[in-house]
């Protein structure tokens, strides 16, 4: 059926991109709109709090904070390797860097995994404070974000990359539409980062 | 089947409010104004209709017309509206907003809106609002005074769904909610404003006419949202200290049975 | 690309017609599962009208129906009221109206009027009708739960919300469903329309209904986020005890809240829904009026009037529909400065729907006017969008707004327009495209007998409600007879109430004639109305592909009545002799 449906590989004239890469980039509008919103909402509440805690008290690990952003950042940049690799035919290399992008993403997770429980064994949850409700719903839902990409990303490197074999021009097109997800994820992390820990 | 007789109003309700004519002015124009469009509007639709309805060997006409004359009709539309809201919104609204009664102009109210009541809490002879405090709010005390400790709020008066005003007098009322959103509503008076938790928002109005209103909430609160009724007298200035009077004796024979118990 | 007709590969019973990837299909199940929620809605508010009508009146009917939880001794509980309320706008505008509108019609016609084999993502589409089923299927369970469905409104104000019983969670989680199945098929339907046109098809020759939704989706894609972003937030509140919308120091009913911190804002819940439920109301209008231009550039055989109007319009209230929705708002304690910027921007969208609305009915000044059933729906949904809009004047300002802020003039003026308006192009689009799905057509002595009655009834319902709303009556009341403002208009309620039921029995030419005619309707040609777009040059009804060949386009999309021509249209797909 995808040879009925025309610009699933090839890019169309006028637009000059195929198919899923305009898909990827109208759900990224979204997702935009989505953590916008989240954004709006931290700001309307700190805007209208009486009170809000100052990086003593919120307890933030700075420091791991800032290496889970060197770590998604060089995922960004094995994620693009990966595609790079293909472009120049190179299915082990591919296999490499998205398997690395893959590790890098679960390195992140590992280190919020740590950082949450150290918050709950302080007795710190969710309810605990408006502050930490927008924390935790901010970081948990990029986390999710996170964790899918992981999936996909995962599905892409071994069983999905059987599709190399028969159509490698629509597989390279997967794994850029992947990458303009991962990139996305990175950049909603870029604003997290200093809104929640720094400012 | 038919056990209430309803009846067939189709226009406002009677306006005793100082501010009320500028709703209503609005209102009535904007009604006018719909009426004429839209009867002129549905004689072409009807015309078109008739006229054009399809009939052998008359072909329907591929030129357009041109398109000037609803140019003219969409200007005067945009005119028209920037007319009302200018010219008749804008101005009721900003009275309404910012011509707020001060402190010694106006009788004062603080009302506190609960699951489904009406609490009114007046400042009593020492002119003077008494704290609330969220802790002590009861049954028996739904405005969360304390009676015993704070001197000002010995003397407040608290009613429930029980409100009481002067009339040709300002009366401003700060609207407070205990649990959810309600409305304090007064059709007679076109008085609406939400009643937001967590906010304190004033209102105010000025009645011309003496008698006994509903106040109603308008705003989904809970199942009884429907019977959240309060109920507003407006009377002379020496009917409205008399029973102020009458209120605070009420309120003092409250506190000393509590004592002797 | 291809260029020859894949012969449909054999497939299972259960891929063909129920996990199917063929737009056609994804179509037809959106629509009857849209349909089948459009008469659960109805049932709602059916019980509701009873209440309203009779409030004093015991009906053992009702108890034997829903229980005596919800029913006891014959008189529906107030709470029970409240869930019937909550989940008849919510199953109404999303489990009804968009789907049919959006995913039943959208998918449908969309790919076949620009030439297409199918949506750019099949598979997507299919995912997104079997997550909306999903979502479906919870909020219908949600009546079932402790405390029963949501009962704090469509609009589910904190902190009301936020305190509500269970079935408020299976709502939001039904919401998260439902949005995440609208994205999906937003972004399916933006880029089928930008990447799959036909040769020669640019975009100013689309026909308009492509036009609406292609917009529509953009407001879906765009303003939902915002409510998926609010759904998560009252979760968290429901269920983690965070404090978004709630303040400090709650009581309710005389315990204090300390399962809450506090510090939060009922508002931010205000915004949040409002930035897309009033995008929400421009999906539900937007998809009708591109049913409705079809219907009538078909039969008035001539192009439609102001097309670049029209489409201008389009794109202006689309993006318009982002900027006002806080005149839902105006008596949260706002001031001169917001509700001016958003009075005027209230007022200028009304410009845009006003173009629209012109455009249709010049539309009709030198026309050949068929009067067949799609076109007598189509063009009673004319004056009946017309009230509707017009009413919308008083509540878009403030000082008249304060008057008539939650009363049934609201609920006059908004389904004004979606009942006989969005539901009337609903229906002209079941008529008008019958044939096209089926090959046969609708019975047209049975489509008259469904259109009078309801054109009448229609009016019957919602005049009476401005008239209440005039008198102050509150909405979402379930005794209005407590109060001397509410009981001065209550007669209306019984005519309401009467015109309801009777609505519902002039539904049924219309159920037997779509059953039946599925069957036994008169078999048809494949252009039976002569248009002049290019669903209608593939077969009815369209084979796996649609197209035998890929189709070029040479022309606009209302060809009618050209001068010179022997024929009264010109197809798109075919050539024009210089």
């Amino acid at each position: 059926m995808s040879e009925e449906i025309p610009y699933t590989v090839q890019p169309h004239p006028l637009t000059g991109v195929f198919n899923g890469k305009m898909g990827m980039w109208l759900f990224l509008a979204s997702e935009v709109m989505l953590f916008g919103a989240l954004f709006s909402s931290y700001v309307l509440l700190r805007m209208g709090a009486t009170h809000w805690p100052s990086h003593e008290e919120t307890h933030l690990n700075v420091p791991l904070a800032t290496l889970n952003t060197i770590v998604l950042i060089l995922s960004s940049v094995t994620m693009v390797m990966a595609w790079a690799s293909l472009k120049m035919n190179q299915l082990e290399r591919f296999r490499l860097y998205l398997g690395g992008t893959i590790l890098l993403a679960l390195v992140f997770l590992v280190v919020k995994y740590f950082e949450y429980s150290a918050k709950f064994s302080h007795d710190i949850f969710p309810g605990t404070s408006t502050f930490f409700a927008i924390y935790f719903t901010l970081t948990g839902l990029h986390g999710l974000h996170v964790l899918g990409g992981i999936l996909v990303n995962s599905y892409l490197v071994l069983p999905g990359s059987r599709m190399w074999k028969t159509e490698p021009e629509r597989f390279t097109n997967r794994i850029e539409c992947a990458g303009l997800y991962w990139h996305f994820v990175d950049l909603v992390w870029i604003f997290l980062f200093p809104v929640l820990y720094l400012l | 089947m038919d056990e209430v007789a309803g009846g067939f109003g189709v226009w406002l309700p009677i306006d005793i409010s100082t501010h009320g004519a500028g709703v209503d002015r609005l209102i009535i124009v904007l009604h006018a104004f719909m009426a004429i469009l839209f009867v002129g509007w549905a004689i072409f639709l009807v015309y078109c209709l008739v006229r054009f309805r399809s009939r052998g060997g008359c072909p329907a006409r591929y030129e357009l017309p041109k398109a000037k004359p609803s140019k003219y009709a969409e200007i005067a539309v945009v005119i028209i509206e920037a007319f009302l809201l200018i010219g008749l919104s804008m101005p009721v609204w900003a009275n309404v907003k910012n011509e707020i009664p001060q402190d010694k102009e106006a009788t004062l109210v603080q009302v506190v809106a609960e699951q489904f009541a009406w609490n009114f809490h007046y400042p009593g002879a020492d002119g003077l609002f008494g704290k609330t405090h969220s802790k002590l709010m009861g049954a028996e005390n739904p405005a969360g005074l304390d009676r015993e400790k704070d001197p000002q709020a010995r003397d407040d008066i608290v009613t429930i769904n029980q409100l009481h005003v002067p009339v040709n007098k300002p009366v401003r009322l700060q609207l407070r909610s205990k649990d959810v959103i309600h409305s304090f509503s007064i059709p007679v008076l076109r008085v609406k404003q939400d009643v937001i938790p967590g906010m304190d928002i004033p209102t105010w109005f000025q009645a011309r006419q003496t008698g006994k209103f509903d106040i109603a909430c308008a705003q989904l609160c809970g199942l009884g949202h429907y019977r959240m009724k309060g109920q507003i007298t407006i009377e002379s200035p020496e009917q409205f200290q008399a029973w102020l009077a009458q209120e605070a004796a009420w309120m003092e024979g409250k506190d000393e049975e509590e004592v002797e118990e | 690309m291809s260029t020859e007709h894949h012969p449909h590969p054999h497939l299972p019973f259960w891929r063909r017609y129920i996990f199917s990837t063929d737009h056609k299909m994804i179509g037809i199940q959106y629509a009857l599962t849209g349909m089948v929620f459009l008469l659960v809605g109805f049932g709602l508010i059916m019980a509701m009208r009873l209440q309203l009508a009779y409030p004093k009146s015991t009906f053992p009917f009702l108890e034997a129906l829903f229980g005596s939880v919800n029913v006891p001794q014959g008189i529906m509980a107030p709470e029970f009221y409240n869930q019937l309320g909550a989940m008849h706008g919510t199953i109404m505008i999303f489990l009804g109206v968009v789907p049919l509108m959006v995913g039943g019609f959208g998918n449908f016609v969309l790919p076949l009027q620009i030439g297409a084999p199918d949506m750019a993502f099949p598979r997507i589409n299919m995912a997104s009708y079997w997550v909306y089923f999903v979502g479906g299927v919870i909020m219908l369970v949600s009546f079932f739960v402790p405390g029963g469905a949501a009962n704090s409104g469509w609009t589910s104000y904190a902190p009301l919300s936020v305190i509500a019983t269970a079935g408020q969670t299976l709502w939001l989680f039904g919401m998260v469903a439902l949005i995440t199945s609208s994205l999906l098929g937003a972004l399916n339907f933006i880029t089928t329309v930008i990447q799959l046109r036909a040769r020669g098809l640019t975009f100013f020759r689309l026909p308009f209904f492509v036009w609406a939704q292609f917009v529509t989706a953009f407001l879906l894609l765009l303003a939902f986020p915002p409510l998926e972003a609010a759904g998560v937030l009252q979760l968290m509140d429901r269920l983690a005890h965070t404090s978004f919308f709630m303040p400090s120091g709650l009581v309710v009913s005389g315990e204090m809240q300390e399962q809450f911190t506090g510090g939060g804002n009922p508002l931010l819940w205000q915004h949040l829904f409002w930035f897309l439920a009033h995008p929400e109301v421009y999906v539900l209008i937007l998809p009708a009026m591109g049913i409705v231009a079809e219907v009538i550039a078909a039969n008035t055989r001539k192009p439609l009037w102001g097309y670049n109007w029209l489409v201008g319009s389009v794109i202006f209230v689309g993006f318009m529909s982002f900027i006002v929705w806080a005149h839902h708002m105006y008596l949260t304690g706002m001031g001169t400065t917001l509700s001016t910027f958003f009075q005027a921007t209230t007022m200028i969208i009304s410009v845009p729907s006003v173009v629209i609305l012109t455009a249709l009915v010049l539309s009709l000044w030198g026309a050949s006017i068929r009067y067949n059933v799609p076109m007598l729906f189509a063009l009673a949904f004319l004056p009946m969008f017309a009230i509707g809009g017009l009413t919308g004047l008083p509540l878009g300002l403030t000082a008249s707004d304060i008057h008539l802020h939650d009363t049934y003039y609201v609920i006059g003026h908004f389904h004004y327009v979606v009942a006989p308006g969005t539901l009337f192009a609903l229906f002209a689009g079941v008529y008008y495209w019958f044939p096209k799905a089926t090959g046969r057509t609708m019975n047209p002595l049975l489509g008259k007998l469904h259109f009078w009655p309801s054109f009448v009834l229609m009016n019957g319902i919602f005049m009476p409600m401005l008239f209440q709303g005039l008198g102050g009556a509150n909405r979402r009341y379930f005794d209005p007879t407590m109060y001397e403002h509410t009981l001065a208009v209550q007669g209306w309620s019984v005519v309401i109430s009467w015109s309801a039921w009777l609505l519902a029995v002039a539904q049924i030419p219309f159920i037997i004639n779509l059953l039946v005619s599925l069957w036994a309707g008169r078999k048809v040609s494949d252009n039976p109305w002569q248009a002049t777009t290019l669903e209608w040059a593939a077969p009815s009804p369209p084979p796996h592909g649609n197209f035998a060949a890929v189709p070029t386009v040479y022309c606009g999309p209302y060809e009618y009545s050209v001068p010179g021509r022997v024929s009264d249209f010109c197809m798109q797909h075919v050539a024009q002799e210089a």
